[in-house]
């Protein structure tokens, strides 16, 4: 099991851009047995406690009086008799854990054995085997397992979509998840304090820890492996593309599925399954539309009749998950394309931002059909991913203008349509989506422009968001501090060691439904206040199919 | 608006006490001072020229009377079928269109519900078939008119739109299909009786209402509650080119109802004393937003400006599966348009017939499916067409 590291020490949290008290409070051993009731625990450390292994005073890359500090902690606490989760270097933690797997190994016999085993139900010592709901659940918090390892609370059935509401700033939470976090949750440095209920970033220091563990994490199907670390290398990025190769990891280990003796296919795989994904949670986090699929995939394992056998339950699952990706995400893809071509004419300046895979299909297709018009491609800083969507454009002979966001009301008064993509659209008409999507559908608004936003039903939710703040996904700092082929930019290099310095690199924001003209979808060209509608008449028929 | 004096209501109602007794019997039926007016129609639309020459009130008492008097019996279809003539959709449609207070997309619903009644198919295959091809027939009529599309498309999927017709045998399908078409037919036909209906608690005593375009549903609105002796004055836009303002206030001063005639621009400057505005739709579209009479997005535009609310009177049937983004994305409807004196050749006219209203100025929609928010649209047509 990972050693969890926890500092305990209290810090009065406050509300703004603050670095936390370094070193200003007293050190209270607060134990961390896992037996010990959640009251104790909250009761031993005074006021509020700080965000358990985001701390930055474990940053690796510093040493500060902390550290120190730390250390000192850990000698009071070595008295007691469980090994400690936290404050221990990550060799001591490596061979801790290396320990307590021989001793599940030995104790369960043949099964610990597996170390490779794909499918192998019984948790590894690392407890990977857990419902990823359960973080979200602050009653876990009480530690009603005594022996963590064995954590399987998997067989019920939690909500669906918890990793992406696991509260990152909830002591309760993040120490469970700790516990059973298959990769090491590193901290971040400086964390803003706005966000942070949010994971922090943590690619650089995380990629070390996965590719050591490869061989250690015996539950993983190799192609769950591979889809989790180009996720957090960043070689998949598009909502479209992540959803898919996250399906089709899952059905190769599908296929290679073979249910354990005396255990329930059904609820087996629903552990497998859940277990993936918090794997993928913990590589980058999950998109809302992986949500829904992730939802999709396990109701159709749950709605899989009990006189099949194994082999039948496996191939009708591969075949429900093959017309998944074929009806909701090609083919829709298509059909959107055919209803956003019909607003498309001659002599139009089409504005977009970014690079929407959907969206670049509309201008291609429009292109080919004839269509005469230009195209403006907005792009911004740190990922300039709207350079590719140019350079894929002009080899097909579009004439585009490139601008960066800066820009943007300059260009606008230009242009006659704006058509952006969206990673998911939420309840109340908010469009979620790349961050600036937001800054370009309203200064189109304020030149009253209409704003197409293109988007397959599939990524339609049942949340409802009102700000960029609640839910989003945090990047790596680092990307904006650097610019890219100017070395003489280099100001911020020491970012990391300024006490009142934080970035902030937001990967999403929220447009509100104001400024959306039109949501064209596999089901037609809807008002955004349709939303609902499609979520309430389709999601219920699909979901049971 | 309570606090609004309607004066002209003062003045009223010393004449009212006096001339209660006749009221109550005359009503609409004003026969007695019928004028046979005769405007110079110059309508945009050539196909309803034939209608709205002959929408005169007595024409109008003849229809009440026929529609409201008596528990309705259900209008027969004009045409006989005749087993040796080849059955035509267009024949039929024209038939029906030949009452002119039935709209045209009801006559295309009565004409299609024939169709289906007259089909010698076999096959459901074969039905459906046909009945797509009367249905484009009738759309090819007249390309520009929204409900016509939009009522033959909704008759397509209402009548169409049963699972039962997977299970039974032909003939009984078939007699589910007609006994859905009626049923279609019904509700259109009734549509404008049940939308007077809904209208009624929106129009209060001393109210004044501002009117644009000569909408029939507006006018069964109106009339309706002049009926029920509210007191309130209509003002109405000239609605230049077409006259329909001349030709409401004429309808409207029949029914006693106190008039007054606006230039089209006049209306912001009377914006302040109006407390709704009432149109009617060519067509209702995806959106919430309708399609109506050149003139309506002004006006709209003013009422919002000002808080006062709007409210659009549309049968169900013209929802269409449209979605403009701006006013230059609809299917263009020109029409002549004359100013009187010639114009040197060198200037262009704007010569389209409607415009685009969004949906954020509107505040609710009288349907016959009860009185909706614009976002229901959206609603309503995704239930029946997905």
């Amino acid at each position: 099991m990972d050693a969890i590291r926890v500092s305990r020490y209290p810090k009065i949290r406050r509300v703004g851009f603050f670095a936390p008290p370094d070193s200003s409070a007293t050190m209270i051993p607060s134990p961390r047995h896992p037996p010990l009731p959640v009251s104790e625990m909250i009761s031993s450390a005074d006021g509020h406690v700080a965000l358990g292994s985001y701390d930055p005073s474990e940053n690796l890359n510093l040493a500060t009086g902390i550290e120190k500090r730390e250390e000192g902690e850990k000698e009071v606490l070595q008295s007691s008799s469980k090994p400690l989760k936290a404050k221990t270097t990550k060799a001591e933690r490596r061979a801790l854990q290396e320990a307590q797997r021989a001793a599940k190994a030995a104790s369960k016999g043949y099964e610990g054995s597996k170390a490779v085993a794909k499918n192998g139900t019984v948790a590894p010592s690392k407890g990977t085997k857990h419902s990823s709901q359960n973080k979200d659940d602050p009653s876990c918090g009480s530690p009603v397992v005594t022996d963590k390892k064995a954590d399987r609370p998997l067989e019920k059935d939690r909500k669906k979509d918890a990793p992406l509401r696991m509260q990152f700033d909830d002591k309760n939470r993040m120490e469970n998840a700790r516990k059973r976090a298959v990769v090491n949750p590193t901290e971040a440095r400086n964390r803003v304090e706005l966000f942070q209920h949010l994971p922090q970033y943590k690619y650089g220091i995380q990629l070390p820890n996965l590719e050591a563990k490869v061989f250690q994490i015996g539950s993983l199907h190799p192609s769950v492996f591979e889809v989790g670390l180009r996720y957090l290398a960043g070689d998949i990025s598009g909502g479209n593309a992540r959803c898919i190769a996250m399906l089709r990891a899952f059905q190769d280990a599908i296929r290679d599925y073979c249910t354990p003796r005396e255990k329930v296919l059904v609820r087996d795989l629903t552990s497998n399954i859940s277990s993936y994904v918090s794997y993928f949670a913990e590589c980058r986090p999950l998109s809302m539309s992986m949500g829904n699929a992730i939802r999709f995939v396990k109701s159709r394992i749950a709605n899989l009749p009990l006189n099949h056998s194994e082999f039948e339950a496996k191939a009708a699952l591969c075949s429900d998950i093959d017309r998944f990706i074929n009806e909701k995400i090609i083919l829709a893809d298509k059909v959107i394309v055919r209803h956003a071509f019909t607003k498309v004419k001659d002599g139009d300046v089409l504005l977009t931002y970014g690079l929407s895979c959907v969206v670049e299909m509309i201008l291609l297709y429009a292109h080919e059909l004839g269509k005469q018009f230009r195209v403006v491609v907005v792009d911004s800083r740190p990922r300039f991913e709207g350079q590719a969507l140019v350079r894929r454009l002009v080899a097909k002979g579009l004439s585009c203008t490139y601008t960066h966001i800066n820009g943007a009301s300059y260009i606008m008064h230009e242009v006659t349509r704006v058509l952006l993509g969206a990673s998911a659209v939420l309840s109340n008409g908010t469009v979620y989506s790349r961050v600036g999507t937001s800054c370009v559908a309203m200064v189109a608004h304020a030149f009253r422009i209409p704003v197409l936003i293109c988007c397959e039903a599939y990524k339609f939710h049942e949340r409802v968001l009102l700000d960029s703040i609640c839910s989003n996904e945090l990047g790596d700092p680092d990307a904006i501090s650097r610019v890219a082929g100017r070395m003489d930019v280099n100001c911020l290099d020491n970012w990391a060691s300024e006490d009142n310095l934080k970035l902030l690199n937001l990967m999403y924001d929220a447009t509100p439904s104001d400024y959306v003209s039109v949501i064209v979808t596999d089901y037609g060209m809807l008002p955004p206040t349709s939303v609902p509608v499609i979520v309430r008449e389709y999601r219920r028929e699909y979901l049971l199919m | 608006m309570w606090w609004r004096s309607a004066s002209f209501i003062m003045d009223r109602q010393q004449k009212e006490k006096e001339k209660e007794k006749e009221k109550e019997g005359a009503g609409t039926k004003g026969e007695s001072s019928i004028s046979n007016r005769n405007p110079k129609i110059s309508a945009y639309y050539e196909t309803r020229a034939a209608h709205h020459g002959v929408v005169t009130s007595d024409w109008l008492a003849q229809a009440q009377a026929a529609i409201g008097a008596d528990p309705e019996p259900e209008p027969q279809s004009p045409l006989t079928p005749d087993p040796d003539k080849p059955f035509s959709v267009i024949n039929e449609f024209n038939s029906w269109r030949k009452q002119p207070h039935l709209a045209e997309a009801v006559a295309a619903i009565r004409a299609l519900a024939a169709v289906i009644r007259s089909s010698q198919a076999t096959t459901m295959m074969q039905l459906e078939i046909e009945l797509k091809k009367a249905s484009d027939a009738l759309k090819s009529w007249d390309t520009t008119s929204i409900s016509l599309t939009a009522g033959c498309d909704l008759f397509m999927r209402y009548v169409t739109r049963t699972s039962a017709l997977e299970y039974e045998d032909f003939n009984s399908a078939k007699s589910r299909l007609i006994e859905r078409a009626e049923k279609f037919g019904e509700i259109s036909y009734k549509a404008r009786k049940v939308i007077a209906m809904l209208s009624q608690d929106f129009i209060f005593d001393g109210s004044t209402i501002l009117v644009h375009g000569f909408s029939r549903v507006v006018l069964e609105v109106l009339k309706l509650a002049a009926q029920n002796k509210k007191l309130f004055r209509v003002f109405c836009t000239e609605g230049r080119p077409d006259r329909t303002g001349l030709r409401l206030s004429n309808e409207l001063a029949k029914l006693d109802v106190p008039v007054k005639l606006l230039i089209d621009s006049a209306v912001a400057y009377t914006m302040d004393e109006v407390d709704m505005v009432f149109v009617g739709a060519d067509g209702v579209v995806e959106s919430g937003g309708i399609i109506n009479m050149m003139g309506t997005y002004q006006i709209a535009l003013v009422a919002h400006s000002m808080n006062k609310p709007v409210y659009v009177a549309a049968e169900s049937y013209k929802f269409a599966r449209l979605y403009p983004l701006d006013q230059k994305d609809l299917a263009p409807a020109l029409r002549p348009i004359d100013f009187g004196v010639p114009i040197p050749s060198k200037v262009e006219v704007e010569r389209s017939a409607r415009d685009y209203t969004p949906p954020q100025y509107l505040t609710l929609l009288f349907t016959d499916l009860g009185v909706l928010t614009p976002s229901v649209v959206s609603d309503e047509l995704i239930q029946l067409y997905l």
